[in-house]
């Protein structure tokens, strides 16, 4: 069936649900380069309108991607909860906007998370404003635990990200306790690794465990190497905590990730097996982003916001810990400059949030996109007014293994001073008793905190 | 720029305050702070690298450097560029970066049987200019030396690594070696990639391809690089392919005493 919708006189139609929505979303550079974006302005706005009009339960019945040929799609079908959804169930897209705004408070929100679909959450972010999006997000509210509580009220987490061009261990633990010393680390300690292969990956596992124990930190750490490198690590009898993966919306899209939702679910089973967590067993920890299947060729004709969005329900499947958008790290083709990031940054984490998920966002650009700092401020800012689970903490902004910018360990200490956030309850008695802002405010290192500990001397 | 002081250390004596952690990494730490901000001096030295990162995406290709390094090994230079107008398009449109603009189709030189090498701007202009003249001086008499015959050098303007696929069809070498400038960091800003490619034509895919990656001051040297090119290159011959058919077995050699 399609969809039609007039503005300014002139008709303009819609042969199906996918093109509606690609053509309904803002601009960006990755939409067009795939040729599925509107070719006006007016086009995008009959798109918007005849998409307001949609009954939320025509999502029920027409799929972006068939049923039969997408095991993301069949998981997104099995699971969706009727009873959940009968709250907004008789509502169309429009109305579900002006029902989130209006009377949705935060328990009708949790309650009506599993009972959405990712492609109703992508539909309705299609006609929100930046305000939109971050007044909705704030009123969701999602808790998980590992060995510290993450999403309270009133909290904002930073995963510290110490990456080293060559693995190496020093310059790894200078990182990790220069990002302690200004308060980041309560969302997770996660190394990229270099080079993705299971000796390495057993290195810096044992390295970040063994900073976790002798400074006694309430947090977790995680190698963000392949799943597969993780499960070996883990066979290996490595301190594995979280298992960490990209991960896309579609089955193609993971295939070219080397991943599958059978291989999620056996990683995460022998996670829990290893029962490492002490107030939770969310172990899981996935990094999404915009972009990722068309670069795989593996979008189906779909809108990079929509697939994105799908990416979500493949994280709730395995109740992660932590799920971050790595907004601005795809490049210029995908999203241009500042405008398009800050945009996307926001969608993902109101779509991560109304799908009941943990969201972060890694606020960050490469040097070929047309955005800078200030930009990055901006997204910031409005990402903590939105209630961001937790942002990134890079050693002055600058990820030297990466060569990409995301936010510093002063950004962090800004958004939380700026919006009169705390970090995770444990991880904020565990500084004030290593007594870390009077040292840091001076220059110096707490006593407790002693770098031969780590392997500094 | 007032950053980190390499790595190091083990002479020196126990860290005791919080700036000795620079000398562990490469990374800004111990940056100090301002109330919850970033000291000025340190806010200024990353917006001066951001700076010259942003400049050199923008550079354009200049080739003189490149003639120069061709004229002395008695090579001529054919200017070519895609399709991608200008540098918008270019990163905007990466397929047709990968693509030759219709009038240079017909100035390309025959090479059959020759390694051609394509040096293009890719993501830092300012990159390739700076690396590629050293690596062509150190590379063109080694593979000559092996009997292997050196086409006339393409300098290609709004270049995706690609692009050489279409190149070296048009040419009928037997590999193109693309020298491309790598998108700029922070703290590597003029570093140059190479690509090689055997039998190439349009649809090879990156998995057909060798990759030296970091050639660069502080990465790998342009001798080292040349020696690697030569060995891929031999053994590109010998199983006629590129690629992950071919593994990067190349010897490794003992370092001169410095």
């Amino acid at each position: 069936m399609g969809f039609a919708a007039s503005v300014g006189g002139t008709r303009c139609t819609f042969s199906d649900l996918k093109t509606l929505l690609a053509r309904a979303t803002p601009l960006r550079s990755g939409d067009v380069l795939a040729g599925v974006a509107a070719e006006s302005a007016a086009e995008r706005v009959a798109a918007q309108r005849a998409l307001a009009d949609l009954p939320l339960t025509h999502f029920l019945d027409e799929v972006v991607i068939p049923y039969e040929a997408d095991e993301v799609t069949r998981l997104i079908q099995d699971r969706h909860d009727p009873a959940a959804f009968a709250p907004v169930r008789s509502l169309t897209v429009g109305g579900f906007r002006d029902w989130l705004l209006g009377v949705a408070d935060t328990a009708a929100l949790t309650a009506l998370a599993p009972g959405l679909t990712p492609e109703m959450a992508a539909a309705v972010s299609k006609i929100m404003r930046l305000q939109d999006l971050v007044a909705v997000a704030a009123k969701c509210r999602v808790v998980t635990r590992f060995r510290n509580t993450i999403g309270l009220p009133g909290t904002l987490s930073i995963r510290l990200q110490p990456n080293d061009p060559v693995d190496d261990p020093r310059g790894v633990a200078a990182a990790v306790l220069d990002g302690l010393l200004l308060g980041a680390g309560d969302a997770v300690i996660g190394v990229n690794p270099a080079t993705d292969n299971v000796e390495t990956t057993i290195r810096v596992l044992e390295l970040l465990d063994a900073v976790r124990l002798r400074y006694d930190i309430p947090t977790q750490s995680c190698v963000l190497a392949h799943v597969t490198t993780t499960m070996r690590a883990m066979q290996q009898g490595a301190p594995v905590d979280l298992v960490f993966q990209s991960i896309g919306g579609t089955e193609a899209v993971n295939r070219s990730f080397g991943v599958s939702l059978s291989l999620l679910a056996e990683s995460r089973e022998a996670a829990l097996a290893l029962g490492r967590g002490t107030l939770g067993q969310n172990v899981m920890y996935f990094e999404t982003g915009q972009g990722s299947a068309l670069s795989a060729e593996a979008h189906h004709g779909c809108d990079q916001q929509t697939i994105e969005a799908r990416a979500y329900a493949v994280a709730r499947e395995y109740a992660p810990l932590l799920v971050n958008s790595v907004v601005g790290f795809i490049g210029p083709e995908y999203l241009f400059d500042g405008k398009q990031i800050t945009r996307a940054g926001l969608e993902d984490h109101f779509c991560g949030k109304l799908l009941g998920l943990p969201m972060g966002v890694d606020v960050c650009y490469t040097n070929h996109a047309e955005a800078d700092q200030d930009d990055m401020d901006a997204l910031l800012t409005l990402l903590g007014v939105a209630g961001v689970t937790y942002v990134m903490g890079v050693p002055g902004a600058d990820d030297v293994m990466l060569a990409y910018q995301s936010t510093s360990f002063h950004d962090g200490r800004y958004v939380r001073a700026a919006l009169g956030k705390r970090p995770a309850p444990e991880f904020a008695a565990w500084m004030e008793r290593m007594g870390i802002e009077a040292a840091s405010g001076q220059g110096e290192l707490p006593r407790l905190m002693a770098p031969e500990l780590v392997g500094l001397a | 720029m007032s950053g980190p002081e390499g790595k190091g250390g083990e002479h020196a004596p126990p860290p005791a305050r919080w700036a000795d952690l620079r000398r562990f990494t490469a990374a800004r730490v111990a940056l100090g702070r301002v109330g919850d901000g970033m000291p000025t001096a340190a806010h200024l030295a990353f917006q001066e690298a951001h700076a010259r990162a942003r400049d050199a995406v923008h550079a354009t290709l200049d080739v003189v450097g490149v003639a120069a390094a061709a004229e002395s090994l008695g090579l001529p230079v054919v200017a070519v560029a895609s399709q991608a107008a200008d540098r918008r398009t270019f990163l905007l449109r990466p397929d047709l970066g990968r693509r030759l603009r219709a009038a240079d189709r017909g100035r390309l030189p025959a090479a059959p049987g020759a390694i051609l090498f394509v040096v293009a701007d890719g993501l830092c202009a300012s990159g390739v200019a700076a690396q590629a003249p050293a690596f062509l001086a150190e590379a063109v008499p080694l593979l000559r030396g092996a009997g292997m015959p050196v086409a006339p050098i393409i300098v290609a303007a709004q270049g995706r690594v690609a692009l050489g696929d279409e190149i070296g069809g048009l040419t009928g070498a037997a590999m193109v070696a693309m020298l491309i400038g790598e998108r700029p960091g922070l703290t590597a800003t003029e570093s140059m990639g190479l690509y090689l490619t055997f039998a190439p034509r349009p649809g090879r895919t990156d998995a057909e391809r060798n990759c030296i990656s970091n050639i660069r001051d502080g990465g790998m040297s342009a001798r080292a690089a040349a020696e690697k090119l030569l060995w891929l290159a031999g053994a590109a011959l010998r199983l006629g392919a590129t690629g992950v058919a071919l593994k990067d077995e190349q010897p490794a050699t003992p370092l001169l005493p410095a």
